[in-house]
């Protein structure tokens, strides 16, 4: 999808948990997720915490979509 | 004597349970367990699997290469001389456990390993060039059908037998060249192809062109305070319900849902309906995975213009590659044609 999403020309970000899967599939932008049943959370964290952590990867996600690449590229802290 | 061969084998397959224990620490039990029994009887008398390593797929998916040493060091202390992986048929994290560790065994340890997947999981892609995987039906109804290959395979292996085409053992294409003597010229042979194509009939390449089906990145966003950004997931968020019965796997259609008026996603109105990881925490707050609430946050700030006022998704697990082109196709024509400047997907 996120390819297909690319190809129509719209830039796209692709936040995900298992990064060899997305660079095997073809996404350029790629930024890594916390866990496979809550990418953008943590249910151990206190409920303010976990939120600091889902902004903080959305404004990685912004960050990315503003971000010039050429290539495959994941963005780590 | 009979060759000793370590089996390795997810949470599920080992019985001890579905995504609520994919998280499942790695282990490492005497004998057959579940799959292995078939597995043994297919080798017959001349390989005897000695161990079984088992791994929850979400553990070995979160931190692959760690996953890989810790099993790899419990495989080892059973002196194996070869290992088997799967199989893994079309689940994602399971192909990709296989595929990870059947690499690590053959570089560390430098015995045979084989595996077994269905062409579409990601794990091929990873890994095929590393090892021989058998290929399998999608589901474990092909169980039957894919153990006795797979045993068949592993034993040629062990005994340093000469391995045919791809097509001929029933395993995927790894990359590798081989030297063959024809009759006839390379120049001869063209022309016979050329001239069968001409006619419509069928004829074989000698060398398939791969397909690297990658796409040029777009330019990045330059205006951000002005955009409108969009967020479309893989993961099932939908509302409380799911009211157009998106599939748990397989998904043969995606969902376009309204946020408008929402400034969070709660479990009183969203919820997931994924069946390939444990539930709980998406259908608890839905905005770990699609993170509407700060996005909106952000939206009031003025950090983006505008978050799109309906989302897009669908479920990942075990969905057809040609299911998910066309899926990703008509969300971006739909979003395009609504201004989206730009697009966040989730996966989980």
């Amino acid at each position: 999808m996120v390819k297909e999403i690319e190809r129509a020309g719209l830039p796209v970000v692709h936040v995900c948990t298992i990064v060899p899967i997305s660079l095997t599939v073809g996404a350029n932008r790629i930024v890594p997720a916390i866990a496979i049943p809550h990418p953008l959370g943590d249910p151990t964290k206190p409920f303010e915490e976990e939120k600091a952590i889902r902004r903080h990867l959305v404004e990685k996600a912004l960050k990315a979509l503003q971000t010039p690449v050429t290539e495959q590229t994941v963005f780590n802290d | 004597m009979s060759y000793r061969v370590v089996h390795y084998i997810n949470q599920f397959f080992a019985g001890i349970g579905g995504e609520e224990k994919a998280d499942h620490k790695p282990e490492i039990r005497e004998g057959v367990v579940g799959p292995g029994m078939a597995l043994n009887n297919a080798l017959g008398d001349e390989a005897e699997i000695v161990a079984t390593a088992i791994c929850g797929d979400t553990y070995f998916a979160t931190d692959i290469e760690k996953a890989a040493v810790e099993v790899l060091e419990m495989i080892r202390k059973y002196n194996p001389d070869a290992v088997v992986l799967g199989p893994a048929f079309n689940a994602g994290r399971y192909g990709s456990a296989c595929g990870a560790m059947g690499d690590a065994i053959a570089t560390e340890l430098g015995i045979p390993v084989v595996s077994g997947m269905y062409p579409e999981n990601p794990g091929v892609e990873m890994y095929r060039k590393s090892m021989y995987i058998i290929e399998t039906p999608d589901s474990a109804r092909g169980m039957g059908k894919a153990v006795p290959a797979m045993a068949k395979m592993l034993l040629k292996l062990l005994k340093g037998e000469k391995t045919g085409l791809p097509s001929e053992e029933g395993y995927i294409e790894r990359g590798i060249r081989i030297n063959k003597f024809y009759e006839k010229l390379a120049a001869e042979r063209c022309v016979d192809m050329f001239v069968s194509k001409l006619k419509g009939e069928p004829f074989v390449t000698e060398y398939p062109m791969p397909v690297f089906d990658r796409v040029e990145p777009n330019l990045p966003v330059t205006d951000m305070k002005n955009a409108t950004v969009a967020i479309v997931t893989s993961g099932g968020i939908c509302p409380k319900g799911n009211p157009d019965h998106i599939e748990a796997s397989s998904a043969s259609k995606y969902g376009e849902y309204s946020i408008e008026g929402y400034d969070d996603l709660t479990s009183a109105d969203h919820c997931t309906a994924h069946g390939g990881y444990d539930a709980t925490y998406a259908d608890d707050d839905p905005d770990r995975v699609l993170p509407v609430d700060v996005m909106r946050e952000m939206e009031k700030e003025g950090v983006f213009k505008k978050l799109h006022n309906k989302f897009y998704t669908t479920v990942g697990n075990g969905t057809a590659v040609a299911s998910a082109k066309k899926f990703g196709a008509a969300i971006a024509d739909k979003l395009k044609a609504d201004g989206v400047d730009a697009v966040i997907l989730t996966s989980t």
